[in-house]
């Protein structure tokens, strides 16, 4: 077992960590806030309709906005209280979302359809994914595909393995960490969960290398489990991508265009674990997640466990607040994370992290000429040459871009990480990618 | 606090090289190169590599208009790699033509750094070639005269392993290995330049696949077709790898970012097509060196080459599986 943790997938970086701000502080929950906006679209599919009417009263993990569409998630309150608002409202995507603001009353009172599903052993496959889509649990990696999507493949793609990604390799993040350390029972009953709903017979829990600690517990936790192994993944953005840790944890590679189920596969995050356990222990649905609030321009860092729905001014506040030197809030990773221009937004399932980066941190620096030193082609772990497809898209040559395989970008960020001539390839690229991608849908 | 979040989209950091740190990285590579040129060939040396930073640096910064002198420092490394390409009796005024054409004939004609196709330093150095080719060919080339910082170097001339017969010349390979040999200030020394090369090998700045490529091609041709120029097959071959200014072309010249292909595929196939026509020229051209016309001929080929290898993408369907 131990060779396969010395695979390595080619390409990729390695940025900075800066994990120390705050890996070793134990998972805080922050308290209920007085209020909470959730969003009816957290994850990607059909957004959600509002199932209740502004007024009325609503009990903490009752349903409150749900969808017909297959890929979708419903949502659920954070808290008890009173439906004070319905309507759009500032969102990490960038743009206002449908949202029902409550109003908390203070008490947490459980709506009676909370209780405990049963033991794994009792349940059917399909009652599994029913919980889990009852649950409203997408990929808490920040993808945020719903969760019983991927417990459902058709007939002819059979599964055999599941990979819990225990990665994290987004530079800052630790809320997985902290998980993997505090709650691997949850983690491992969370895979069997998975593993009982795809009839999956190999467990792999991947870990990079950079969280000893962590690797420690887990294989503790599954010394007993000859399903499941643990993976020790070189320390290498971004380890964490779906092909890559197909990769290096099975030496099966995911077809372009294709998804892990192609190879056997699925994957979800750690966070997604976690939160599949507690919908069938305590049935209770994705109402708080683990966040990591960190970055030198936040006061006090720390790891929080979030209700669904707090405003990250809140969070903010919480944590000291922001240094005056603070110059970009992301919402995720420095990698693939969302710079937002204001924190009166709220937390949503697939908020890794709150980032909140420095002068010191933020490269302003204007972009020159392309030097052709090849360090993009070098960098993109699916073996992309970023610069010809970003001269592409500059010139809207959007033939020569698909040629390119621009529909191919992971968009991980390692080429305009490590271009010298600080070109923003990745943005260009993506424009490349949304066009190549809308000219095939209209084929 | 809002007034001064700044909105861009992600990645959120960079790395902190950059193309001035990039050119550093160069200039400090060919450090050993050239404190190996002056220990051999003394105060001349020193002299004319000063004066082709200098001029690249200046007459750069006067045709962008701008104040900074260094500037991203790829005018500092051409002027640098330009002087390196000729003898250390070369006067003054050779090297700064040299310098100008290679930055404004090189370089600056084409758009600036990133834009040129032609390696600038080897623009120049053809450029004096066709003007002034009799003060760079035949027996000109200073005898080094090791340690003797101060001496008048230009004494005593010869011709450079290349053009006369090696064995005639009683140079060994050995001492063309350390540079002990008459010939360009930069291109004598093997082992300084092997220095420099397998520091940018390991800062990652050049690919193996280049002088790689292009090492093994001028081994093999010279080994083949060198015509026992040397006692057998083998030590021809290492002969021509030595001799002139293979080494200085494979690991400074042909890997000079702007033109050079980007693709892993194309930079080996730009490596060979290098060695190729480096030896095409020793062996059968009217030169005897072809590195300057090697790689500017594949500099040429490079858009070709690069559009020609593409890599297959990650998870591309074979079609046997
Ligand atoms: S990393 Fe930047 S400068 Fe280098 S080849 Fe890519 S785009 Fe050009
Ligand atoms: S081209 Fe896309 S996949 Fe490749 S490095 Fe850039 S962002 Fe990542």
């Amino acid at each position: 077992m131990k060779s396969m943790a010395s695979l390595v997938f080619r390409g990729g970086v390695h940025p900075e960590y800066r994990k120390e701000l705050t890996a070793s502080l134990a998972v805080v929950s922050m308290p209920a806030p007085a209020q909470v906006v959730i969003p009816l679209q957290q994850h990607i599919g059909a957004p959600c309709e509002p199932l209740v009417q502004v007024g009325d009263q609503v009990k903490l993990g009752q349903k409150i906005g749900d969808s017909k569409g297959f890929v979708s998630a419903p949502v659920h309150a954070s808290v008890s209280g009173k439906v004070a608002a319905i309507g759009p409202y500032n969102h990490p995507l960038g743009r206002p979302v449908q949202s029902i603001t409550i109003e908390s009353d203070g008490l947490d009172t459980w709506d009676q359809s909370i209780k405990p599903a049963g033991e794994l052993h009792e349940l059917s496959r399909d009652e599994i994914r029913k919980l889990v889509r009852e649950a409203g649990i997408v990929g808490m990696g920040g993808a945020t595909f719903p969760a019983h999507v991927k417990l459902a493949p058709p007939p002819e793609k059979p599964i055999d393995t599941v990979i819990i990604n225990g990665a994290e390799c987004e530079p800052y993040l630790t809320a997985d960490h902290r998980l993997m350390l505090e709650k691997p029972g949850e983690i491992i009953y969370g895979l069997k969960i998975m593993m009982k709903a795809l009839g999956a017979s190999r467990g792999i829990i991947g870990i990079e290398n950079n969280k000893p600690d962590a690797l420690r517990v887990m294989r503790q936790a599954v010394e007993s489990e000859p399903e499941i192994s643990v993976a020790a993944l070189h320390t290498k953005y971004p380890q964490g991508a779906e092909k890559m840790l197909i990769q290096v944890t099975t030496r099966r590679k995911v077809p372009s265009g294709g998804l892990p189920m192609d190879v056997g596969v699925v994957n979800h995050n750690v966070g997604s674990a976690v939160a599949m356990t507690r919908a069938l222990r305590e049935g209770k649905p994705l109402i708080e997640r683990v966040v990591s609030v960190t970055g030198e321009g936040v006061v006090r860092p720390a790891n929080l466990a979030i209700r669904v729905g707090t405003l990250v001014s809140g969070v903010l506040e919480f944590c000291g607040g922001l240094r005056g030197n603070t110059r970009k809030l992301i919402i995720g990773g420095p990698m693939m994370g969302l710079a937002q221009t204001t924190a009166d937004l709220p937390v949503i399932k697939g908020t890794s992290g709150i980032l909140a980066l420095t002068d010191e941190d933020v490269d302003l620096a204007e972009s020159s000429d392309c030097i052709k030193c090849a360090k993009c082609v070098g960098s993109c772990p699916v073996y992309l040459v970023p610069t010809f497809i970003a001269q592409a898209a500059e010139h809207k040559l959007f033939e020569r871009a698909e040629k390119l395989h621009a529909a191919d970008c992971i968009e991980c960020g390692c080429c305009t990480y490590v271009c010298p001539a600080r070109i923003p390839l990745t943005q260009w690229i993506r424009i490349a990618k949304f066009e190549v991608l809308e000219r095939r849908k209209q084929k | 606090m809002n007034g001064k979040l700044v909105l861009s989209s992600s990645p959120h950091i960079r790395t902190i090289e950059s193309v001035r740190s990039v050119m550093v990285d160069v200039l400090v590579a060919l450090f050993p190169v050239a404190l190996v040129a002056v220990l051999l060939f003394g105060h001349q040396a020193l002299v004319n590599m000063a004066i082709g930073v200098v001029t690249a640096m200046a007459v750069e910064a006067i045709w962008l208009r701008k104040l900074d002198l260094f500037g991203d420092g790829s005018a500092a490394v051409t002027g640098l790699l330009l002087a390196m390409t000729l003898p250390a009796s070369a006067p003054w005024w050779l090297v700064v033509v040299g310098a100008a054409a290679a930055i404004i004939i090189g370089k600056q004609v084409f758009g600036g750094t990133g834009n040129n196709i032609f390696n600038p330093a080897l623009v120049g150095r053809a450029i004096l070639l066709a003007s002034w080719g009799a003060r760079l060919a035949g027996p000109v080339w200073p005898v080094p005269k090791p340690f003797n910082f101060g001496v008048d170097i230009s004494a005593v001339t010869t011709a450079t392993p290349l053009a006369g017969q090696a064995e005639a010349l009683k140079v060994t390979l050995g001492q063309m290995f350390v540079g002990n040999v008459a010939g360009a200030l930069g291109e004598t020394s093997a082992l300084a330049l092997l220095i420099g090369g397998f520091w940018l090998l390991y800062k990652g700045h050049i690919d193996w696949r280049i002088p790689g490529g292009y090492i093994a091609t001028v081994f093999i041709m010279g080994a083949v077709f060198g015509g026992g120029a040397y006692l057998n097959p083998l030590t021809t071959g290492l002969f021509h790898v030595l001799a002139g200014g293979v080494m200085l072309g494979a690991f400074f010249m042909a890997t000079d970012m702007v033109t050079s292909p980007v693709t892993p595929a194309g930079k080996l196939v730009f490596g060979v097509g290098c060695g190729l026509f480096t030896m095409l020229v020793r062996l059968f051209g009217a030169y005897p060196e072809g590195v300057t016309f090697g790689i500017l001929i594949m500099n040429a080929l490079t858009p070709i080459i690069d559009n020609l290898t593409i890599p297959r993408k990650f998870g591309e369907v074979k079609k046997s599986a």
